[in-house]
């Protein structure tokens, strides 16, 4: 890390020493827009494969093993086939929006990128309002589907775009609250702050009962923000085609499919950060080498990205209604009182510290 | 009490399912029920029970035992099968019987559900065991099952 820092200072240290101060700004943000939007695609293109290898292993299938290594290059194929479709629309649908969903979606779920910390000194935007500026970059998205839904002029579409409005405003309260009740423990919603306190303990060890709460009720809000199984019903293949991107081909289909999976690498990169001490490792095993931090925190991502595909291969779908009393009646009051109770702990200094 | 027994069944029954689905996935790669594609296309030796297309065997002297009765094609429910048939002496019996001209089998609206091969008396048609049934062109999907020249076997009728 320490090396790449070394890269990093003297690339910043040359743009501006050629430029002049407002342009090498602006110019050094572009570079780590562009380093971003490459390495997030292809984690994408890796969570689509791991998703449909994992789902083959659920099933007592094989999955895509053909493509390179065990399959490795087969969702770089799907992608490059994406690419090269054309690109069709319905003739009444609204042109002008049905071509700006799909950069909502991704740009927010690339936006949320931004803030995380994948090691000690690797984090694009330490901003000291860093949960609040997660919790509100993935409201954003919503607008795209229903965006997407609205314009395609397609019932279908629109029933999936409505569900999903219904969907993701419900939940988001939950995750909203279930990262304030952690944030009572951590003191800060600075997420590298956030990471420092729990170098004394992860904060799920450190608030145990109703931090366990909170992380169980995360996941299941997370699930149905990124509207994945058991809540997928904004795109219940049985009911609505392919829900609010039924109209959709091509690379625009191919923009709501990839934010989906970057969806699901955020709810989990949250998780990772908020609960299991971000990029630290376990017990301090690594310390002296910051630049394992990235391992770890990938690690403790992919093993949460299992856990929202293993959620997705069990369950079986809700209903609408049972969506809303799981929430409304379940998870908001026990949420509430979760909250009193972590508060209480904090005050009485009943944390577990090591 | 109820809401906070429905918390521990809802909680219970959910991790029941998951530890379900765990050891299906863990025991997936020994116990996977599908198959890889036969690459192995020299040695390969496919199932008894394969359906890939109907065929007609003839045998070495371009005989087949198809009378034309028609039976498959009534019981057919998607009209797959066409029989063009025509009345003509037979020439060792001398009688006047009912003779196939051309026995059309449209793969492209077949489902594979069997009735035909089912409801044949003489067992003229079986199940072929070609796997690889794409073409580019949609004609060649309409096949002529008997041989040109092709005769009715001896015997069959009787």
């Amino acid at each position: 890390m320490n090396l790449t820092l070394g890269i990093i200072n003297n690339i910043h240290d040359w743009l501006f020493g050629v430029m002049p101060e407002g342009m090498a700004a602006i110019v050094e943000m572009i570079l780590i827009a562009l380093v971003y939007l490459g390495i997030f695609s292809v984690v994408g293109l890796f969570l689509v494969l791991m998703e449909r290898r994992v789902a083959a292993w659920f099933q007592l299938r094989i999955g895509p093993n053909r493509v390179g290594f065990q399959g490795l290059l087969q969702t770089v194929a799907d992608a490059l086939k994406l690419v090269s479709k054309e690109l069709t629309g319905t003739t009444k649908a609204d042109k002008f929006l049905y071509n700006l969903a799909p950069y909502f979606v991704i740009i927010s779920s690339l936006m949320a990128l931004a803030v995380f910390p994948f090691t000690k000194d690797f984090q694009a935007f330490d901003i000291n309002i860093g949960i609040f500026f997660l919790i509100a970059i993935s409201s954003i998205g919503v607008i795209g589907i229903l965006l997407g839904g609205w314009a395609s002029n397609n019932k279908f579409a629109l029933i999936g775009a409505m569900r999903s409005g219904v969907q993701t405003i419900s939940y988001e309260l939950s995750i909203g609250l279930s990262l304030l009740t952690m944030v009572l423990i951590a003191g800060s919603l600075q997420l590298s702050e956030i990471v420092e306190v729990q170098k004394n303990g992860w904060l799920i060890v450190q608030g145990h009962l109703p931090a366990i709460i909170a992380f169980m009720i995360f996941m299941i809000s997370g699930t149905a923000e990124t509207n994945r199984a058991p809540f997928d019903m904004v795109e219940a293949e049985s009911e609505l085609g392919a829900g609010f991107h039924t109209e959709y081909s091509g690379m625009k289909f191919a923009y709501f499919f990839l934010a989906e999976f970057i969806n699901m690498f955020i709810i989990a990169a949250i998780a990772t950060t908020v609960f299991f001490g971000g990029w630290l490792s376990p017990f301090g095993l690594t310390e002296s080498i910051p630049w394992l931090g990235v391992f770890w925190f990938l690690s403790k991502t992919l093993v949460l990205v299992f856990l929202i595909m293993w959620f997705r291969w069990t369950f079986p779908r809700l209903r609408v209604d049972q969506l809303l009393t799981l929430e409304w009646k379940y998870l908001l009051p026990i949420n509430l009182v979760n909250m009193v109770v972590m508060a209480f702990i904090v005050w009485l200094n009943l944390t577990i510290q090591f | 009490m109820g809401y906070f027994s429905d918390i521990y069944q809802g909680i219970k029954t959910l991790l029941t399912g998951m530890s379900i689905t765990g050891k299906y996935f863990l025991t997936s790669r020994k116990g996977a029920i599908t198959q890889q594609y036969p690459d192995n296309r020299d040695t390969l030796k496919m199932f008894e029970r394969f359906r890939g297309e109907v065929i007609m065997p003839h045998n070495e002297n371009n005989e087949h035992r198809c009378t034309g009765c028609q039976k498959c094609e009534i019981a057919c429910p998607n009209g797959t099968i066409e029989i063009i048939w025509d009345k003509g002496i037979d020439e060792t019996t001398g009688k006047n019987r009912k003779k196939i001209d051309q026995f059309i089998y449209h793969l492209s609206m077949c489902t594979m559900c069997g009735l035909c091969i089912d409801v044949c008396p003489t067992d003229a048609i079986k199940w072929g065991q070609n796997f690889e049934n794409s073409v580019y062109d949609r004609t060649q999907l309409t096949r002529v099952l008997n041989n040109p020249e092709s005769k009715l076997q001896a015997g069959v009728e009787d």
